[in-house]
């Protein structure tokens, strides 16, 4: 009796095809996570595996020798999670072989994720890897597999455009303070109002290295507050004109329906600093900043709806980049699944 | 062989090189995230095109037996030269190529126009610098600092697209490969400040021979190269008190090194101990 070849598999659940409900449960933390790997080590028929576990998804890889795995998967995913038989039927997806390797590619390039184009998956990846190669739970397959995904990866955020450009406004606006400014560390941030989206954008720009962060509010209770939670410094508005002299880049989020930022105001604080431009970025609405400052020289104002626009395009260039490397991981797919379909017939690999 | 490498085949391929760099350069653009090879393929464009065009001037400098300033030509084609010298040390300060590309079109519009006019090398002041090796020191860093101000131009022309990009909100196509616009202000400072340096020394150097024989320079070249020397000297202080910035600093720019150019022609037509030979047409 000829001996069946072994199956590269992919299994399990993304925000593609579970419900928000459905992916709580299926959330692993890092002690459910090694519960769920010491089962699947216990599946007789998988003889290599690795557990990719983000916020959107809960993936595994492996090889089995014989479709009898898949349904013990199932149970260990099961037991685990508590996720009911109907929940994991609706949200599990098993992908075999040439499919599998696909899938995998496309996740690694960012094709999968809930942002388009994003590279934090590429790193969740890498440490899923790491941990199941730490623990030999990996293979000839999966680990062939999973370097040449790597260089996939790598060569899509190369020689494609999926990751250009930035696609929420707080890291629009961070891309642009890059093209004032360039380097971010030295740039000093003043944030008018202690609303949530200006101190989002704060986050954005302190995880580019900013640090000087002053918050200025109606009154300095909120601002110390805000500033606390901020990592930064706070005055009241009316330390304001003072402040702008100050400051590099200024978010504004307040709820006044009347401009805090005048153009006069504006004027008065850049002729005390000429030759460094002024970044304004109005997050309220109705607006804080007085559209008349865009006039002034080396005053670069941006809205809420410009930042928005920005995003839209970036994204809309992302997706009409989406075919071509789809094409170029087809085309590496196609290269790969010989290797690993010839490692599969191989005796060690069932 | 080594007939067809004459002075003026050389400083074609140096031509044609800058052309082919700045094509590169063109080509990178048409794609947001173009190979990475495409950047090291303009910079060796640009480094060879640099080499011959050396190469060429060293030929012209041995046959003249001087600083190859002899005409119009060599002056232009020196211009191009500096120009690229500069742009290989502050290059490499900018993100992508598009100063690479900006610098490879200037300084293959020079040289090509300089190589399509046969009249600009027809004739050829013989040993024109009087044999006076401070003289040749003078005009070599007067011409060097037009390369530097050729380059403070291109920069100053990205300054202002990005001004237009940022305030515009289009920011994409070539505006994506403009360098910052503070990086813009602080190599604007920095290549104006070199370029005055320069023209200072060399016009210090000129003054320290003109006070020993003064009917030496006639009075046009004289108001024509110190008009130049203090309209830099100006912009630069203006720039250093923070009265000309931005925007403004780089239209000055801009229009400045017209006006440098234009001077170019009466400060050439009035040399030291000028004495065309004429030359074979080529």
């Amino acid at each position: 009796m000829a001996s069946h070849p072994a199956i590269l598999f992919q299994l399990g659940a993304s925000h593609h095809t579970a419900s928000l409900a459905v992916r709580e449960k299926l959330a692993l933390d890092d002690a459910r996570a090694s519960a769920l790997a010491t089962r699947v080590g216990q599946i007789a028929e998988v003889s290599e595996f690795a557990l990719v576990n983000t916020c959107n998804r809960v993936e595994l890889y492996g090889v089995a020798s014989s479709p009898a795995a898949f349904p013990a998967l199932h149970a260990a995913l099961s037991a685990v999670t508590g996720c009911t038989t109907a929940e994991l039927d609706s949200a599990v997806i098993l992908r075999q072989n040439h499919a599998a390797i696909g899938h995998l590619f496309a996740v690694a390039a960012g094709l999968d994720s809930q942002i388009l184009g994003e590279t934090e998956i590429l790193g969740q990846l890498k440490q899923a890897y790491d941990t199941a190669l730490a623990h030999h739970w990996t293979g000839p397959v999966l680990n062939r597999v999973f370097q040449k995904t790597f260089q996939a990866a790598k060569h899509i955020r190369t020689n494609t455009g999926i990751g250009a450009g930035q696609i929420s406004i707080a890291t629009v606006a961070v891309d642009l303070a890059g093209r004032i400014f360039g380097e971010l560390a030295q740039i000093k941030i003043l944030v008018v109002g202690a609303g949530d989206i200006g101190l989002k954008t704060v986050q954005a720009f302190q995880s580019r290295g900013a640090t000087a962060i002053t918050v200025a509010s109606r009154t300095l209770a909120k601002a110390e507050e805000a500033a606390a939670h901020a990592g930064g410094w706070a005055l009241s508005l009316a330390d304001l004109p003072a402040a702008i002299a100050e400051a590099d880049i200024i978010a504004s989020s307040t709820s006044s329906a009347d401009f805090i930022l005048t153009r006069e105001l504006i004027e008065a604080g850049i002729k005390r600093r000429p030759a460094r431009p002024l970044f304004l970025i109005d997050l309220a609405l109705p607006r804080d900043v007085d559209p008349a400052t865009a006039e002034l020289a080396n005053v670069f104002l941006y809205n809420l709806d410009d930042l928005a626009e920005i995003a839209a395009e970036n994204l809309a260039q992302r997706e009409a980049e989406v075919a071509k490397c789809q094409a170029i991981l087809a085309d590496r797919t196609a290269a790969l699944w010989p290797q690993v379909a010839h490692s599969l017939n191989a005796p060690h690999a069932s | 062989m080594a007939s067809l490498l004459t002075d003026r085949a050389l400083l074609w391929l140096g031509a044609l090189l800058y052309l082919a760099g700045f094509l590169v350069g063109l080509i990178g653009l048409t794609r947001r995230h173009s190979p990475a090879g495409l950047r090291t393929m303009l910079n060796i464009l640009l480094i060879g095109g640099w080499g011959f065009q050396w190469l060429g001037l060293y030929q012209r400098g041995l046959a003249g037996r001087g600083c190859p300033l002899g005409n119009t030509f060599e002056i232009v084609q020196f211009v191009a030269w500096s120009a690229m010298l500069v742009y290989f040390f502050v290059g490499s300060t900018f993100r992508g190529s598009l100063l690479g590309l900006f610098t490879a079109g200037y300084a293959a519009t020079l040289a090509l126009v300089s190589l399509l006019i046969p009249q600009w090398d027809l004739v050829r002041g013989q040993k024109l610098l009087g044999n006076n090796p401070w003289i040749e020191v003078h005009a070599a860093l007067a011409v060097f600092s037009y390369g530097v101000f050729g380059l403070l131009t291109l920069t100053s022309l990205m300054q202002l697209l990005q001004n237009w990009s940022l305030k515009n909100k289009r920011l994409n196509g070539l505006f994506w490969f403009l360098p910052s616009v503070v990086q813009l202000e602080q190599i604007n400072y920095r290549l104006v400040l070199l370029g005055v340096t320069l023209l200072s020394i060399s016009l210090s150097v000129g003054a320290a021979w003109w006070v020993r024989n003064i009917e030496s320079v006639h009075l046009p070249k004289l108001m024509v190269t110190m008009g130049v020397w203090l309209a830099y000297l100006i912009v630069l202080l203006l720039r250093w008190r923070g009265r000309l910035v931005s925007v403004r600093f780089a239209w000055v720019c801009l229009i400045l090194f017209g006006l440098a150019l234009l001077s170019l022609g009466p400060v050439n037509a009035d040399r030291h101990g000028y004495q065309p030979v004429v030359l074979t047409p080529r």
